[in-house]
């Protein structure tokens, strides 16, 4: 291999190899070590991204490098699958969130489990988490990248059900886990696709294949990118596989920081970026990735509005911002997308590290009823919180201003009247972003205190440091600019879409988008700070719609009655009872009675008296001597038989 | 080298005399309930073989089966050793050397 080593397996395996210390020795190992072996792996991963990461900077690597990964991993045919990794700008800025916010909330994590019995298990599990993730995004192949995909999910699972003992966590975990395989199913279905119309699945392969002929059109390539979609929706949590993630809350918050809020459930986005040749070639599957995208930040922001459990607030927020990326994909601006990716790590991470310091303090309280007052006893939290609601809330300077901008004006730019809609949608969460971002802000931190706790807990520096420097990311993380963010990574995405536009539009939907967030702060201010009855008030003044809010528009009891009822009784009915219990049950009842039986007939024969076997033994000696002696031929002959043997 | 007084007696009888032992053996090992004695039966039908061993090797003038003869007495020999410790560590256990109550096979 030409230029310098880039240690790239080591990324994936560093994490692995903690995972296995922790996960076989970790009960028996002093807990000081069990820290470090959880810290040093990602910190060794993130130092290798950064070094290759230098590398690239000071010029001395060119992008892209493929690792061929050694020998094939499947080979069948001409087809040949191997463990080949890409490093390209995407992957490398991917592997900047995921290993350094990765790291960070490990350093987090020390402090806030510090008290878990299962520590060593957490941690082996967070280890894991990063091994699965880092195959996902350097995987060079769809196939590899689905080992990656599953392996989160896998990870997720155990994580959300950590605290496995309450029922609510592990039915958490098990939902998480099933509505993701549906939209598994659709992600294997586009391999399929994929593998049957080109012949291969290695990403530059599919990507050339689709240059070299761009007037190459066809329904198959909307039916894969829909497919691929499908599985998109699932991971990252859009309409209308969005179900899981607000239950996924009960695992532990630095989990939810981690994985369903910076990392896992981007990886949805991350494929289509990474596929994006692919919808480029797909306008009506693209064109769904907006609409779905829009209609989700919608529909999760109004549910966000009225959530009490600050960490569901944040899940609501989580999805809604998930569909800005989205979004941002639909309307070709990948760049954008990934980069509202990086800076909703950043401060998304920072929020729920946040609400994780405070019901750390409260003693494990998370409704913001009780919460208020906050921002005395908890100053150094209360700064950050700050940075983050201003960030996700796209007041500028802060990075989500800059990144949720590139998303709006592109898709102002974007599908003539359809984009405007879109950019209205897009516009009008930008407002109920605001407006629950600041009312989480106010509940919590500020106004009178409402906790039954009156000596909160301090927060220890190991929660403190991390959060620190994630508020200086919500800060300065978009300070880059789109313009020179899309130009890094052009040679993979391709380039923005708006370099047509005008700036003078750009100016005044930057002005509206801001108006808006800061219309959103006003009004919460009049709400929870200087009429706090109020928000009873209109709660009781439109109990209809305040309901349908409160209850998340019905869907989980909609999902409940149409997919989730049916399959339970047929499981239970026609499965459990009549295939498990009566054919199946039967059968086996069946075969072993016969057995039994036959059993309890020949078992006379085993009188263990040995007199008794000698017997048998000399009357079968003297029947064999018999039939060979006796010329039984002519005997029976004799008596009119005749036997014909054969070749006689 | 024929002896005159072997010639005198035809093989058959050699053969009647190792079939009367054989039975002879295979009735002792059915009918005795006395561990040893059902032994001692097992080498009497040991013993009824090699006499027809012997009795064809002197009509073939094949000296085969006399070295089968000896073959067969060596293993008897070590038979005899592993089965007289059996018996011992048997009736240690059982104090009782009747066969058919040495039936632990028999739940």
């Amino acid at each position: 291999m030409n230029g310098p080593l880039l240690f790239l397996p080591l990324i994936p395996l560093l994490p692995f190899a903690g995972f296995l210390i922790n996960g076989v020795l970790g009960g028996r190992l002093p807990k000081p070590l069990v820290t470090f072996v959880g810290l040093v792996a990602p910190l060794l991963s993130f130092s290798i991204v950064a070094r290759d990461a230098f590398l690239v900077w000071s010029g001395s690597l060119a992008l892209p490098v493929a690792e061929q990964g050694g020998p094939a991993w499947i080979s069948i045919g001409t087809l040949h699958i191997t463990f080949g990794a890409v490093f390209d700008q995407l992957s490398m800025v991917m592997l900047l969130i995921v290993t350094g916010v990765g790291f960070l909330i490990h350093v987090y994590s020390v402090g806030y489990m510090a008290d878990d019995k299962s520590y060593a298990r957490y941690f082996s599990y967070l280890n894991l988490f990063l091994f699965f993730m880092t195959t996902l995004v350097l995987a060079g192949n769809v196939l590899l990248m689905f080992v990656g995909w599953e392996g989160v999910g896998l990870a997720s699972y155990l994580l959300i059900g950590f605290w496995f003992t309450k029922d609510s966590a592990s039915n958490a975990g098990k939902k998480a886990f099933i509505v993701n395989r549906v939209g598994d199913f659709g992600f294997l279905i586009g391999i399929f696709l994929l593998l049957a119309t080109f012949g291969t699945l290695s990403f530059s392969e599919i990507s050339a294949a689709l240059a070299a002929s761009p007037g190459w059109q066809g329904n198959v390539f909307n039916v894969i990118a829909l497919c691929l979609l499908f599985g998109a929706t699932g991971k990252s949590a859009q309409l209308p596989l969005y179900i899981w993630l607000p239950d996924a809350m009960e695992g532990p918050t630095p989990v939810s920081a981690l994985i369903h809020a910076a990392t896992m459930v981007t990886a949805g986005v991350y494929m289509i970026c990474r596929t994006h040749v692919l919808f480029n070639h797909a306008p009506f599957a693209l064109g769904t990735v907006a609409v779905v995208g829009a209609a989700t930040a919608f529909f999760a922001a109004t549910m966000g509005l009225v959530q009490n459990d600050i960490k569901r607030v944040l899940a609501y927020s989580t999805i809604s911002q998930l569909g800005y990326m989205f979004l941002g994909c639909g309307v070709a601006a990948y760049s954008a997308a990934i980069f509202h990716l990086m800076t909703h790590a950043f401060f998304k991470a920072l929020l729920f590290l946040g609400a994780g310091a405070v019901i750390h303090s409260l003693g494990g309280e998370q409704d913001m009823r009780k919460m208020g007052g906050l921002w005395k006893t908890m100053p150094v939290t209360f700064a950050c919180m700050t940075a983050a609601v201003m960030a996700i809330c796209g007041i500028p300077p802060f990075a989500g201003f800059f990144s949720k901008d590139a998303i709006l004006y592109a898709t102002f730019l974007h599908y003539g009247a359809g984009g405007k809609i879109l950019w209205f949608v897009g516009v009008v969460t930008a407002l109920l972003t605001a407006l629950y971002m600041f009312r989480l802000w106010y509940m919590t931190f500020l106004g009178n205190s409402r906790s039954e706790v009156h000596h909160p807990h301090p927060t220890p520096a190991s929660m403190l440091v991390p959060m620190t420097i994630l508020g200086a990311l919500s800060l300065c993380g978009g300070w880059i600019g789109i313009e020179h963010f899309g130009g890094f990574l052009e040679p993979v995405l391709g380039e923005m879409p708006t370099k047509s536009g005008s700036a003078v539009t750009e100016w005044i939907l930057t002005g509206i988008a801001v108006l808006l967030a800061i219309e959103g702060w006003l009004i919460i201010d009049k709400y929870y700070r200087r009429k706090p009855e109020r928000p009873a008030q209109l709660a009781a003044r439109v109990p209809g719609a305040y309901n349908l809010l409160f209850n998340k528009y019905y869907v989980d009891e909609f999902y409940g009655w149409t997919v989730v009822k049916p399959v339970l009784v047929v499981s239970r009915y026609v499965l459990g009872w009549f295939i498990d219990k009566a054919v199946i049950g039967g059968a086996v009842w069946l075969l072993g009675g016969t057995a039994t039986l036959t059993g309890a007939i020949l078992q006379r024969w085993q009188s263990g008296n040995i007199r008794s076997y000698a017997a048998w033994l000399a009357a079968a000696a003297a029947a064999v001597l018999l039939f060979i002696v006796v010329p039984w031929t002519s005997v029976l002959a004799g008596i009119g038989i005749h036997i014909h043997m054969a070749g006689h | 080298m024929i002896s005159p007084l072997a010639s005198e007696v035809p093989v058959s009888w050699y053969l009647f005399l190792s079939a009367a032992l054989f039975c002879l053996g295979v009735a002792g090992f059915l009918i005795k309930r006395n561990l040893i004695t059902v032994f001692m039966s097992i080498e009497l039908m040991l013993n009824a073989v090699n006499l027809s061993f012997v009795a064809f090797a002197w009509q073939w003038h094949a000296v085969k089966g006399q070295i089968f003869v000896f073959f067969v007495m060596m293993v008897a020999a070590a038979e005899a050793a592993v089965g007289l410790a059996i018996i011992i560590a048997v009736y240690r256990a059982r104090t009782t050397l009747a066969v058919d109550r040495i039936d632990l096979m028999k739940l």
